[in-house]
């Protein structure tokens, strides 16, 4: 018994070694490390991959060096559940010693991670996601929006939905939870500035795959229907919209991520002449996107869908700050001021620069979806240069207005 | 003779091992790399959720999939009182584990009367209201946003437990105090009531024992020590969502309870440990992760089915000659 005892105690000590280590101290010329976390397993898996794709892509062109360091890339996994990202982000900040924080898929885990960065001071580029609030009634000091808000494309596009497709009445469908509110909310609000009116609003919960329970409902004197899904959700709903015979009758519209790239290329002719609107498309015709998108390709093995271009994106905003500061990440007050003051003219999707509340300033792509070269792509039929998030509404009141929800802005009668 | 003297050894094992434990949480900690740290907080605080499953599981005979329900109902309390209306620790935490026992006398209206796989199933359905109402009622919970920003407790002491070492000896106290109040609550004469309702319900009930009510209160008092670790978990992350009131949180606690060993405290505590430890390790490594611990699951279930708790025990048993 007493070597038995023995071999236990000894093996305990054994284990505990394996944590005694001493945290990971950046030293003057050591390499700047790059903490990215996104959902590498489980439901959204795929989008994280992506997103990991996207900035290794970058860091590869790089080769991961920047200003005579070199750069060490720590990937973790988050489930796309806030808690695990909230313990993947103290490990990444606190065993590995990150300088700056990069990635994140859902938008709670973008709240969750607020205070936590603000606590570190660890500047945290938020490449992906886009809960309003995040930069608008919510906000943190060390968190950089390098992505978009939900809503922000969806508001020029309710204008051109009522100016220039010719649409009075339109009939809403989407995801039951703050993105799908969001993004349908900020369609809504316009549009019905413009002198629209939504008629009809459903909501579909998120990972429902029959929507022929929704399609019976759709009110037929809709001049249009504004879809907003994504992932196999978005695939299936546009299949089904064609297989009940509304696609002859009322056309279809929507949020970016119902014709992204990331579902694109699994879609048959059900998608051609989707009208959506996002802040990046594979098919905008610059020599910058064009290199991108055949390298994406080449690196990933699949088309560049907006979940690459974002961390790719941010990548390349956290490295061309990194240059500005010479390379001294350590004095992390001046590496916020660089990351907040960048101002980017070569990104794929276009030129950004950040608000006062640090979420981009940048073109909103109204895409429609073509065959070119027998392949489905989003062509771009119209560029709204310069969209802020709040649109052309005044910024103090625009924040007086509730975050747009399920019952917000409310149907009209 | 030898049997006698086997048990003592046993107990003796028992004791040093607890003790050793003890000693290395309470000693080891401020030597540990903040990470590893917080790694072994959230250790303490799902082995408080899986002792309180294990009152259900392994003492009643109770299989419950809706555990985290009452776990969430005080994490959501503490996080609206301490976010919204700037309640101070006692008030929320209190409110928190008030709210999770209110639950637990609420549905235990509903789940007490069943029992085995009708028990599971009516949980589980309850357990998906709570998450429902997490989700949906956005004006309260923030639904799929979650609510960010609930402060650490602020005791008045001049001890701050936004310092990592400071709040896990917080978490441990309450952790050990847990232990110890189950430890007493299934050596008493209700406890031992609860294991002849697991061992035969209806001779209980031909003994003279009121079975509903015995069932009834404990499925109260194990949501109330789910509802602790539930204020801890909102206090440790500063944060809680409709993720952590998820099905598969429930499985999660019900899965440590198994792999330490229903019925021993101790061991879904254990548990608890190696899960929280193997879901942060393995994952840095692979993200094959979870093909390992289900693994772990299906060997536990093949070849330990006592779990940990009866693997250690066999191995520390002195060999019969």
């Amino acid at each position: 018994m007493k070597k038995r005892f023995l071999l236990v105690i000894a093996l305990l000590c054994i284990v505990s070694t394996a944590f005694v280590q001493t945290p990971v101290l950046a030293a003057e010329k050591g390499p700047i490390i790059i903490g990215f976390f996104a959902p590498l397993t489980g439901f959204a898996a795929q989008t994280g991959k992506d997103m990991l794709s996207g900035l290794e892509l970058f860091l590869k062109e790089q080769n991961y060096q920047v200003a005579g360091r070199t750069i060490k890339l720590i990937s973790e996994d988050t489930e796309a559940k806030p808690a695990v990202a909230m313990t993947k982000a103290r490990k990444l900040v606190e065993k590995d010693g990150a300088h700056v924080l990069i990635g994140g898929l859902m938008a709670s885990t973008g709240y969750a991670l607020m205070p936590y960065v603000d606590a570190k001071k660890i500047p945290a580029i938020y490449a992906i996601m886009a809960s309003d609030d995040l930069t608008q009634r919510v906000r943190a000091k060390w968190m950089v929006r390098t992505g978009w808000t939900s809503s922000q494309p969806s508001h020029p596009f309710g204008d051109y939905a009522y100016k220039e497709l010719g649409y009075r009445k339109i009939a809403t469908i989407g995801y039951d939870y703050a993105f799908g509110w969001e993004v349908i909310g900020g369609f809504q609000q316009t549009f019905e500035d413009a002198g629209g009116k939504i008629i009809q609003k459903l909501w579909t919960p998120v990972g429902n795959l029959d929507y022929g329970p929704y399609l019976g409902q759709i009110n037929k004197d809709a001049d249009a229907v504004f879809a907003l899904f994504f992932g196999a959700g978005a695939l299936n709903f546009v299949k089904q919209y064609q297989q009940y015979g509304l696609k002859d009758k009322i056309p279809l519209i929507g949020g970016g991520t119902t014709t992204d790239e990331h579902v694109l290329p699994s879609m048959g002719d059900e998608a051609l002449g989707v009208i959506t609107a996002l802040h990046y498309s594979e098919a905008i015709d610059t020599p910058v996107n064009k290199k991108f998108s055949a390298a994406f390709r080449k690196f990933a093995g699949k088309a560049a869908s907006y979940y690459g271009e974002g961390p790719y994106t941010g990548g390349k905003w956290i490295i061309d700050a990194i240059k500005n500061i010479k390379g001294n990440v350590e004095d992390r007050e001046k590496f916020l001021a660089a990351l907040k003051s960048l101002k980017m003219t070569d990104a794929p999707r276009g030129p950004i620069v950040l608000d006062d509340y640090g979420n981009p300033i940048q073109n909103i792509y109204i895409r429609k979806v073509e065959r070119v070269g027998g392949e489905l792509q989003n062509t771009v039929i119209k560029t709204y240069p310069k969209v802020s998030q709040f649109w052309t509404y005044n910024v103090a009141d625009y924040l007086k207005q509730p975050l747009y929800s399920r019952d917000y802005p409310p149907l009209k009668p | 003779m030898r049997t006698v003297r086997g048990l003592m050894t046993e107990s003796r094992m028992k004791i040093i091992g607890l003790f050793a434990a003890g000693v290395l949480l309470l000693a080891f900690p401020p030597f540990l790399p903040s990470y590893w740290l917080t790694i072994l907080n959230q250790m303490l605080i799902f082995a408080v959720l899986a002792m309180s499953l294990d009152l259900l599981m392994g003492y009643t005979g109770l299989a419950s999939f809706g555990h985290c329900a009452f776990f969430g109902a005080s994490a959501y309390a503490v996080a609206i009182l301490s976010t919204r209306y700037g309640s101070g620790f006692v008030v929320s935490a209190l409110c928190g584990v008030f709210a999770s026992v209110v639950l637990g006398l609420i549905f235990g209206f509903l789940v007490a009367h069943t029992a085995g796989v009708y028990f599971l199933m009516i949980t589980l359905a309850l357990g998906m209201v709570i998450w429902g109402l997490a989700f949906r009622w956005v004006s309260m919970t923030g639904g799929d946003n979650g609510i960010a920003g609930i402060p650490r407790p602020d005791l008045g002491l001049p001890i701050s437990f936004d310092d990592p070492v400071s709040f896990y000896y917080f978490t441990l106290i309450v952790f050990l105090a847990a232990f110890v109040l189950l430890y007493l609550f299934v050596r008493s004469p209700f406890g031992q009531s609860l294991l002849g309702i697991r061992e035969s319900e209806s001779r209980m009930r031909n003994l003279g024992y009121n079975t509903w009510l015995h069932k009834y209160l404990a499925y109260a008092v194990a949501g109330a020590f789910s509802g602790v670790s539930g204020v801890l978990w909102a206090l440790y992350n500063g944060f809680v969502s409709p993720m952590d009131v998820e099905l598969t949180s429930s499985f999660e606690a019900f899965l440590m309870v198994i792999l330490g060993g229903a019925g021993t405290l101790a061991g879904p505590a254990l548990g608890a440990g190696i899960i929280v430890f193997l879901k942060n390790f393995i994952s840095a490594y692979t993200q094959r992760w979870l093909l390992i611990l289900g693994a772990i699951y299906v060997l536990t279930i093949l070849y330990a089915p006592g779990g940990l708790a009866e693997l250690v025990k066999r191995i520390t048993r002195r060999p019969e000659t």
